[in-house]
């Protein structure tokens, strides 16, 4: 198997994490759910750090953002699926 | 493959059974105004080791409690072979020298005050070549890799500690637990969003209460009482936040893949308290600021600090030695100096978390016989005492 661009750790996750560098937009990414070890691809929409977030389906301000199965904060501004998910549009639900 | 529980290693067995990887000669000042004297001492002896440190005067109370703790815990450790205790006044350098002597490890304490520095270390330099030579004729013998004490935190977290650095260790304890390991987890502050999470994970009841407790006490204390605004300048940092992590709770879910799928905490320890329910996995209240938990659980008696990082943390401790696992390729391209263990295959699926569990078993067993690790390579050795509130 290739190495994968985006590793997601639980199927109920909307984001997965870059595991590359240099990744660019347009790139059609291999994605793998650590967690069953099933994969699926996707386009990413931007140039992406590595251990960033990307969106894996269109989400918007007021949404629960999903990581390992849990609650990691809200979205506070829009993602498209393949975007960025970071500080710009999400933050904690606690301080 | 391995067979991880099974192993052994050499090591130093202790007056007290404790196993010992380091065979330290401390020289350890009770107070700031003593780090001279230690200094001195172990610049005339070699093979000794000063650990000079911030605080020790006019504490009281709880913080009192917690300086002696720290003090006599780290003097006990099974790392440390004799200790020189030298403080400004008898009296409380007595508290610690005979703290440390329960043990039944050889303990000799000087006090300054009516002496000077001179006559101080003449006389503590004299004890300390004594320690020296006998210490240095101590033999290591084969003791069952799950005699040690073996504690975690990370450090510089990303999103790749998460999914590669801190489950490794979590498959580490996974393995060595059942089998008599002493484990610890602590950086209640990174918490913070997966209390829930950790509080199912305690083995007991009374346990889960214990933790929740210490968890509030922090929220309301420390986060509440002196927050001026929103902890996200500080909690993710900045380095998490460059790293790719975005809130607290994101942090510390992949935080909690430290303590693996599926050890238990048997109880939720005081910090730099030695754990008394026997084998098992522990949670401690600690700082998250990586030296101060590091020294807070090397005076609680744990020998060998296993440390996730993500973005770099170059953190090393002068009794315990650090060993630093990084899943992160763009750290090990540019900072490899200060990693143990590359699990970036997991990250490439080329490494399952199982297989780079097992390399940091190696690891430990290969630390344990005496391979330097990076921090102390590098000559990092952070002590860094807890302070609670303001001395008197």
């Amino acid at each position: 198997m290739s190495h994968p661009h985006l590793l997601v750790h639980d199927r109920a996750d909307n984001v997965g994490v870059v595991v590359v560098e240099g990744l660019t937009a347009g790139t059609e990414m291999l994605c793998v759910v650590t967690h069953d070890n099933s994969d699926f691809t996707l386009t990413v929409k931007a140039d992406i750090p590595i251990g960033h977030k990307v969106a894996l389906k269109d989400l918007v301000e007021g949404d629960t953002v999903m990581k390992y199965g849990e609650d990691i904060g809200k979205m506070v501004g829009p993602a498209e699926i393949g975007g960025h998910v970071h500080t710009q549009n999400c933050k904690t639900k606690r301080w | 493959m391995l067979d991880s529980a099974n192993q052994t290693v050499m090591a130093w067995r202790r007056e007290n059974g404790r196993v010992g990887v380091r065979n330290n000669v401390v020289i350890l000042p009770v107070d700031d105004i003593s780090n001279a004297a230690c200094e001195a001492v172990s610049n005339n002896v070699k093979g000794t080791l000063a650990l000079p440190h911030a605080y020790g005067r006019l504490q009281f109370g709880a913080d009192l409690d917690l300086h002696f703790r720290t003090m006599i815990g780290t003097g006990s450790n099974p790392n440390v072979a004799a200790v020189v205790v030298i403080g400004i006044e008898p009296e409380w350098t007595k508290v610690i020298a005979d703290g440390i002597r329960k043990t039944g490890k050889p303990v000799a304490e000087f006090s300054i005050e009516q002496k000077g520095d001179f006559e101080t270390i003449r006389a503590a330099s004299w004890k300390a070549k004594e320690f020296v030579h006998w210490a240095s004729e101590l033999q290591k013998e084969e003791c069952p890799i799950t005699d040690l004490w073996v504690s975690t935190k990370c450090g510089e977290s990303d999103t790749t500690t998460g999914l590669s650095s801190c489950p490794t260790v979590g498959n580490m304890y996974d393995k060595l637990i059942p089998h008599g390991l002493y484990g610890v987890f602590g950086e209640t502050s990174e918490i913070t969003g997966a209390e829930h999470i950790c509080e199912k994970r305690a083995a007991t009841p009374e346990a889960a209460e214990k933790f929740m407790k210490i968890f509030k006490a922090y929220s309301d204390d420390v986060i509440f009482a002196h927050q001026t605004d929103d902890l996200s300048d500080s909690q993710p940092t900045k380095g998490n936040i460059l790293g790719g992590l975005t809130t607290i709770e994101e942090k510390a879910l992949g935080n909690l893949e430290k303590i693996g799928r599926e050890c238990t905490y048997i109880d939720a320890l005081d910090a730099a308290e030695a754990p008394e329910k026997g084998n098992g996995l522990y949670f401690m209240d600690t700082s998250s600021a990586a030296a101060e938990c590091i020294t807070l659980m090397a005076a609680a008696g744990y020998v060998i600090h296993t440390f996730p990082t993500g973005q770099g943390n170059v953190v090393g401790n002068p009794i315990v030695p650090v060993i630093k696992i990084s899943g992160n390729p763009r750290t090990l391209r540019t900072m490899s100096e200060h990693i143990d263990l590359d699990v970036t295959g997991v990250l490439t699926r080329e490494q399952t978390i199982d297989q780079a569990g097992d390399a940091l078993i190696d690891m430990i067993r290969r630390t344990a016989n005496g391979r330097a690790t990076a921090a102390e390579a590098l000559g990092h050795r952070e002590f860094v005492m807890t302070k609670l509130y303001r001395s008197a």
